[in-house]
């Protein structure tokens, strides 16, 4: 597919400084380091939302802990900041509880998909309506560089002091396969790219993820001697091929290696509470009292 | 199963005590319940399952513990009342989210169904050894309300009270049963919906622009909102200030923790309940709690047939645990017999509170069956 779709207008209609609406200013300056990638997210995510046309009243963010974790607590969005892996559960309860929440996760990968892989992959399998953001900086940055399940074979980590042997998660092929209807990678490089898939993926329903790689350059760039930020967005510039629709088998990351972006996969498949609200009226008939049907008197609430 | 709008099935049933926890949490307007198949619990979540979809719940059988204890607080956040429902391998796995709940003071409702452990154990058979887990499993300081039903009718009940303390503290609620309440069946009255007490969720009703999340009054437990309500609130599990934002300082940690803390211990007499049974006058008192209180009955007649004034102290809220009335008694008898399925938990408690004024004689078992009455009654009768 060409990339002419994502050569979009939207940048000239937006004025200098409108993100700060969106940033509760009276917790800044954030504790992100300079260089850190993940800020260059939330500038996008910001954007995405000034265009989406949603009632920002009605979207919530939830983060795990890490880095990324503290997105939520940034953002002047309803915001829960929960344990560490546990992002999407609580979001899941959330969107279940409340179906007219806009419900996004927000956090890092040590937290989705390695002490919070197992809800990962049920999120994805159920296709619950939330927008996953996963900035994978390939170490854990919040505790000191130690080694994740998406650090790449050779890469040095505290905990993998002669480089890492373990085999990382493929994260497109791991959503996709799981079940996600929206699989997108970008970098903190592609900032209009990645605005229009995070503005994608929140019009999207069920369980849609994207993938932003970011540079950490305290723990994972000094140690592999990878440069500062700057070099580490150079060199996502000269090395990410834009793909769409890319086989997610594919696009496995190496160290320093090609970076295949784009967005792999966007296609139908009925929503967690769709499937469960029509199977229900099949099965039940009126006897069916839908969850957002029900009001609880005075005295029940 | 007819019931009303509510989802009250007001009558005279014949059920057993999971079954009927599940009809106190219906009862008491929970309409989300996340859950992970465990016995001796997971009759609790099939009723729910069966039940919801007629009456306005969400039930869904999430991947693990961790997940079911998470996604409750979620729904509440929405606006939902939630529980959630295990056994001892799952409570293990959830108290780090018992501590969340209690850190973010989010109300909700945590069934723990106990077996006899440590680790797998006897999955299908009764215990009480979670009780310490269940004040102190969390880390960190914290103030929590524990319950302890001892027949199916409690579980009734006792559900209904634990979503109204959740309501009114702010707090985790830990419901403590056991194999044995669980699983015997009894008759269990349901009254009509209008005669059964419900505390209301207390929303915040002021100023938007005014509100502090974690601003509290008098009570020392502070209004919340809901997720969507355009309050852009902010909840973390991190130390946090009255606005509910990170604050990492020794002086937020006092004052937020102290709170924590103060809103259980300060509102203890309005929370402890217990039962008594000519406990005034007596020279032993036996203090129970669950199935273990109804054990000891035969034990007690018995020495009481024999002329011994033995007293029946019962604890229904054993967290917070009646510190004042033990303290009390502790002046007046010749001792205290503390039977519990366990090798000595709560009668921790009974001893630090008798403060070396009376002696406390432990009546353990290790789980896996019930007390015989006989070690029971042989314990009153050494004292």
């Amino acid at each position: 597919m060409p990339d002419e779709l994502y050569e979009y207008e939207i940048e000239e209609s937006i004025p200098v400084n409108t993100v700060e609406t969106y940033l509760r200013t009276d917790r800044l300056p954030h504790i992100w380091c300079p260089g850190c990638g993940i800020g260059t997210t939330v500038n996008c995510f910001a954007h995405a939302l000034e265009t989406s046309g949603l009632d920002l009243d009605k979207v919530v963010v939830v983060s795990g802990i890490g880095c990324t974790g503290r997105v939520a607590g940034y953002l002047n969005l309803d915001s829960f900041h929960t344990t560490h892996g546990r992002a999407i559960p609580f979001a899941t309860g959330l969107k279940l509880a409340n179906p007219a929440l806009k419900v996004v996760v927000y956090s890092g990968d040590g937290d989705l998909v390695a002490i919070g892989g197992n809800h990962f992959i049920h999120a994805a399998r159920r296709n619950l309506d939330m927008t996953v953001i996963l900035v994978n900086n390939f170490i854990y940055g919040m505790t000191g560089g130690q080694v994740a399940p998406t650090t790449p074979v050779f890469a040095t980590a505290s905990t993998a002091p002669y480089g890492n042997f373990e085999q990382p998660f493929n994260l497109p092929y791991l959503a996709e396969s799981s079940g996600a209807v929206y699989v997108a990678r970008w970098t903190a490089y592609h900032v209009r790219h990645l605005t229009k898939a995070i503005k994608d993926a929140l019009a999207k329903k069920g369980f849609s993820f994207i993938e932003v790689l970011a540079p950490c350059p305290t723990l994972y760039s000094r140690r592999n001697k990878l440069g500062d930020g700057l070099e580490q967005m150079i060199y996502y510039k000269e090395n990410s091929e834009i793909r769409h629709n890319a086989d997610t088998k594919t696009v496995a990351l190496d160290f320093q290696g090609k970076i295949i972006v784009g967005k792999f996969v966007d296609k139908e498949r009925p929503t967690y509470l769709d499937t469960m609200n029509e199977f229900y009226q099949k099965k039940l008939g009126e006897e069916y009292v839908p969850a957002s049907t029900y009001e609880p008197t005075a005295r029940m609430e | 199963m007819k019931s009303d709008l509510n989802g009250v099935l007001t009558g005279v049933h014949f059920l057993d005590g999971d079954h009927a926890c599940s009809e106190g949490a219906i009862a008491a307007g929970c309409r989300f319940v996340a859950g992970y198949p465990i016995t001796p619990s997971t009759e609790v979540v099939e009723r729910i399952a069966e039940r919801f979809p007629l009456i306005g719940g969400v039930f869904i059988q999430m991947e693990d513990e961790i997940a079911s204890s998470m996604a409750i607080q979620g729904a509440v956040w929405a606006g939902k009342k939630a529980m959630t429902v295990t056994s001892g391998p799952g409570f293990s796995l959830m108290m780090e989210h018992i501590g969340f709940a209690a850190m973010t003071e989010t109300p909700c409702v945590i069934v723990d169904v106990q077996r006899a452990g440590p680790s797998t154990g006897l999955p299908t058979q009764p215990a009480q050894g979670d009780m310490m887990q269940a004040r102190w499993g969390s880390h960190g300081d914290y103030g929590i309300i524990a319950l302890s039903p001892n027949s199916p009718q409690e579980c009734f009940d006792l559900t209904i009270k634990a979503f109204n303390l959740s309501e009114r503290y702010r707090v985790p609620i830990l419901f403590m049963m056991d194999e044995c309440v669980a699983h015997m069946t009894e008759r269990v009255v349901i009254p009509p919906a209008d005669e059964i007490e419900i505390y209301p969720r207390r929303y915040y009703e002021g100023l938007k622009e005014n509100y502090l999340p974690y601003q509290a009054e008098g009570d020392l437990v502070p209004a919340i909102v809901r997720a969507g309500d355009g309050y852009r609130i902010h909840v973390t599990g991190l130390t946090h200030d009255e606005r509910g934002y990170p604050s990492m300082t020794v002086d937020a940690q006092e004052r937020l923790v102290h709170r924590l803390i103060n809103k259980i211990r300060l509102n203890a007499d309005r929370i402890v309940e217990y039962r008594e049974d000519q406990v005034d006058g007596a020279d032993v008192v036996v203090v129970t709690y669950g199935i273990t209180s109804r054990v000891a009955i035969p034990a007690i007649e018995q020495a009481r047939k024999e002329g011994l004034k033995v007293g029946h102290l019962r604890l229904v809220v054993v967290w917070p645990f009646p510190e004042k009335r033990i303290r009390e008694l502790a002046t007046k008898v010749k001792g205290f017999v503390v039977p519990e399925i366990n090798y000595g938990q709560v009668v921790l408690e009974v001893e630090r509170c008798a403060g070396g004024k009376a002696p406390v004689k432990l009546v353990s078992h290790g789980g896996g069956a019930v007390h015989h009455p006989a070690d029971i009654y042989n314990a009153i009768k050494g004292v």
